[in-house]
């Protein structure tokens, strides 16, 4: 099946960081924040929580390749931090700014059931595990629901669920933040105008999303559409829930992607099996552009630097004939790396992380006005981040990215807020440094 | 009036970090996983000095004013010295890496010398500290206040600026000094630059008297510097070439030392662009 041709799938065995040819499959995020219909959220989540390890498969370039993996692998980890950075950044601006989100009208999504208004902390914590276990529930039937129609191929299916979910993030919740900035700055707007903004902004979110962009365009529509999805939660999720929800969400993380029966796993084996990428709209792809490409029409397989290599040489090669015969010249087995040979190649993490790494530096932005707590959750997160593609490099193999990055997002958190801002609040009301 | 004073602010204490930062690490993704490790190692340090502080502060009386205050003197102190320990504890874990970057790579050499990582490390160090101490207050400076309406002092905000900017750059200066000495086996090195941090440290409790604490830092940060600047590999010689090249003064403070003295001119160059 040819889910996209806006992002083109093939990774090169040989760089340590980049997953395969199927990409990997992220854990499912729950999320549909109303309740509306429960389908468009779930996949967002769902696909992309994973980086993508690769498999390996021509152990006769693994020498080289070995060579090469911290050499790459540096790269690739500025290649993520930058995306995740803004992602945190606009949520964080956001959640300082514009009032709307951090304001808790006793509104809660119908995963989230339990009230937290309760009289006795012990009660609020059974309320808060209750909501958790309904989200994880429906996060883990959803999951299985689109492994199970990725297994029968009931792409159709998946491709309508995937572009509803897109479309309602990039009209209505675009909409709904635009209107409530607007309200912040207290800017008059016009109807017309703002039809012809929402208009424009969607539409060509959704073509580059689930079609054909420039790169940097998708990256950029993928960040937005993150950041939005964290903002809903951060205003949904009731406060105790928010935290349990994350921490176990990782659990789920983990399980999902390295137990031999996970549903994660299942999608990617099925990925790999069948040649095929996982879905667009659900993973941010850093792919590094090629260096001496020339513009390549469909039927050329030509780029000045790949004379070695045929279309046909690697054994796995792509059956999809429309896509960029770029992906194609990449085949080889025997390219040989010299330094003019800037590959396209790039680490994928899904979009699930992205927003629950958001959620919980927002989090920590919205509870108090403390900004140390949120830069610790942020050197947190992203020093997970490059544990978790350390690992990658050297298991080469579809990850979690959730588990180490949360784990540690919320312990910084908690210490942070409760052991080290009253040191240092103490420390500069008396302006001692240390 | 208050944009102006967080503008103000915000140059003076992270200008010299993120002119550092742009310039010299923002290019190479070795050296910025560097830093944010580094910015992690000292987040570290202070969480544990401050789970010792609380837990200090939770067993006594809150009451007693000069008590706390004495907690939080000996908070500081221990604070600082933790940080010269994860200081240690991260230079080890850098050549652990290091070594295995340079077996790695093609030719057996590091694609980062032990210099640069001292550099980087010491700069992160160095932002996380100043981010920490003065984040907070440049939030306040935008909304509105009245500074030192209690009888404090009015310049609570420049100095703090000025104080921040000063631990920086020493973090950075005592971070390549720091490796240095254990590069080279000097342990009386290391505990200089303890007994400077704790010195620096201490001269802050003198505030709000900031002429006991804002002067003295600066001279130790020029000397630290200087210290800084010999120990990789400058002189007199060096200094005098890079006015010839007319290549900013800063590009030094990243030479590697170990490419010869003939080369310096170039490597200068080169390592600025």
């Amino acid at each position: 099946m040819n889910t996209s041709d806006s992002e083109e799938e093939f990774y090169n065995e040989r760089t340590a960081l980049v997953s395969s040819e199927s990409p990997t499959m992220a854990t499912y995020t729950q999320d549909s924040q109303l309740p509306g219909p429960a389908d468009t959220e779930t996949k967002e989540g769902a696909s992309s929580r994973l980086a993508r390890g690769t498999a390996e498969r021509e152990p006769a370039v693994e020498s080289e390749d070995e060579e090469l993996t911290l050499k790459y692998g540096a790269k690739h980890v500025i290649m993520l931090f930058v995306p995740v950075t803004l992602c945190m950044v606009v949520v964080v601006a956001t959640i300082k700014s514009v009032s709307f989100y951090t304001e808790k009208n006793g509104q809660q999504l119908i995963y989230t059931p339990f009230t937290e208004d309760t009289p006795s902390v012990g009660q609020r914590l059974l309320n808060s595990v209750l909501n958790t276990i309904i989200m994880i529930s429906v996060i883990v039937v959803m999951t299985i629901f689109l492994v199970v129609l990725y297994k029968y191929r009931c792409y159709k299916f998946i491709h309508g669920w995937l572009i509803l979910s897109s479309l309602m993030l990039l009209f209505w919740f675009s909409f709904m933040y635009l209107g409530e900035v607007f309200k912040t700055y207290n800017v008059a707007m016009d109807y017309p105008t703002l039809v012809m903004i929402i208009w424009n902004f969607g539409a060509v979110g959704m073509i580059c999303i689930h079609w054909k962009g420039p790169l940097q365009l998708q990256q950029a529509y993928l960040i937005v559409i993150s950041a939005l999805m964290a903002l809903v939660f951060i205003k949904y999720l009731p406060e105790w829930s928010a935290w349990v929800i994350l921490g176990a969400i990782s659990v789920y993380d983990l399980i999902a992607v390295l137990s031999p029966k996970g549903p994660l796993r299942m999608l990617v084996e099925t990925a790999q099996e069948r040649n095929e990428p996982i879905f667009p709209a659900l993973i941010y792809s850093c792919k590094r552009t090629i260096e001496y490409s020339l513009p390549v029409s469909e039927g050329t397989v030509s780029l000045p630097f790949s004379d070695e290599e045929t279309p046909q040489s690697n054994g796995e090669g792509l059956e999809r004939s429309q896509e960029e015969p770029e992906n194609q010249a990449f085949m080889g087995r025997n390219r040989t790396y010299s330094a003019e040979e800037e590959e396209e190649r790039g680490v994928k993490l899904g979009l699930g992380d992205f927003i629950f790494y958001s959620v919980l530096v927002g989090k920590a932005a919205a509870t108090g006005g403390d900004w140390n707590t949120t830069l610790a959750c942020f050197v947190a997160i992203l020093i997970g981040l490059c544990l978790t593609l350390l690992l990658l490099a050297i298991f080469k193999k579809a990850l979690p990215a959730l588990p180490i990055s949360i784990t540690f997002g919320l312990v910084f958190y908690f210490s942070t807020d409760n052991l080290v801002r009253p040191f240092m609040d103490s420390l500069a009301a008396h302006q001692f440094y240390i | 009036m208050p944009v102006a004073v967080f503008f103000g602010c915000a140059f003076i204490a992270f200008g010299p970090a993120l002119a550092l930062f742009v310039f010299t690490i923002a290019r190479e993704p070795l050296r910025v996983i560097i830093l944010i490790a580094g910015a992690f190692f000292w987040l570290l340090s202070l969480l544990l000095s401050s789970l010792v502080w609380f837990i200090a502060v939770k067993a006594s009386n809150p009451e007693n004013v000069s008590l706390q205050k004495g907690l939080l003197i000996f908070g500081a102190v221990f604070s600082v010295v933790l940080q010269e320990v994860f200081r240690f504890a991260y230079y080890r874990l850098l050549r652990k890496a290091n070594e295995g970057l340079a077996a790695i790579s093609e030719e057996n050499l590091s694609p980062i010398s032990v210099q640069q990582m001292a550099y980087v490390a010491g700069l992160g160090f160095g932002i996380m500290s100043g981010a920490f101490s003065m984040i907070n207050i440049l939030s306040d400076s935008l909304g509105p206040g009245t500074v030192g309406i209690y009888g404090d002092s009015q310049y609570y905000f420049i100095t703090s600026a000025f104080m921040t900017m000063a631990m920086t750059l020493l973090h950075t200066f005592w971070g390549v000094v720091f490796f240095d000495g254990c590069e080279k086996r000097r342990w009386w090195v290391i505990a200089a630059v303890a007994a400077l941090h704790l010195l620096v440290s201490g001269l802050s409790f003198l505030n709000p008297s900031y002429e006991g604490s804002l002067p003295p830092a600066y001279v130790i940060m020029v000397l630290m510097a200087a210290w800084a600047f010999f120990s990789s590999g400058g002189s007199l010689q060096t200094l005098t070439q890079v006015w010839m090249c007319e290549s900013p003064f800063l590009s030094i403070l990243l030479y590697s030392g170990t490419t010869p003295i003939l080369h310096k001119c170039q490597g200068v160059a080169i390592l600025w662009n």
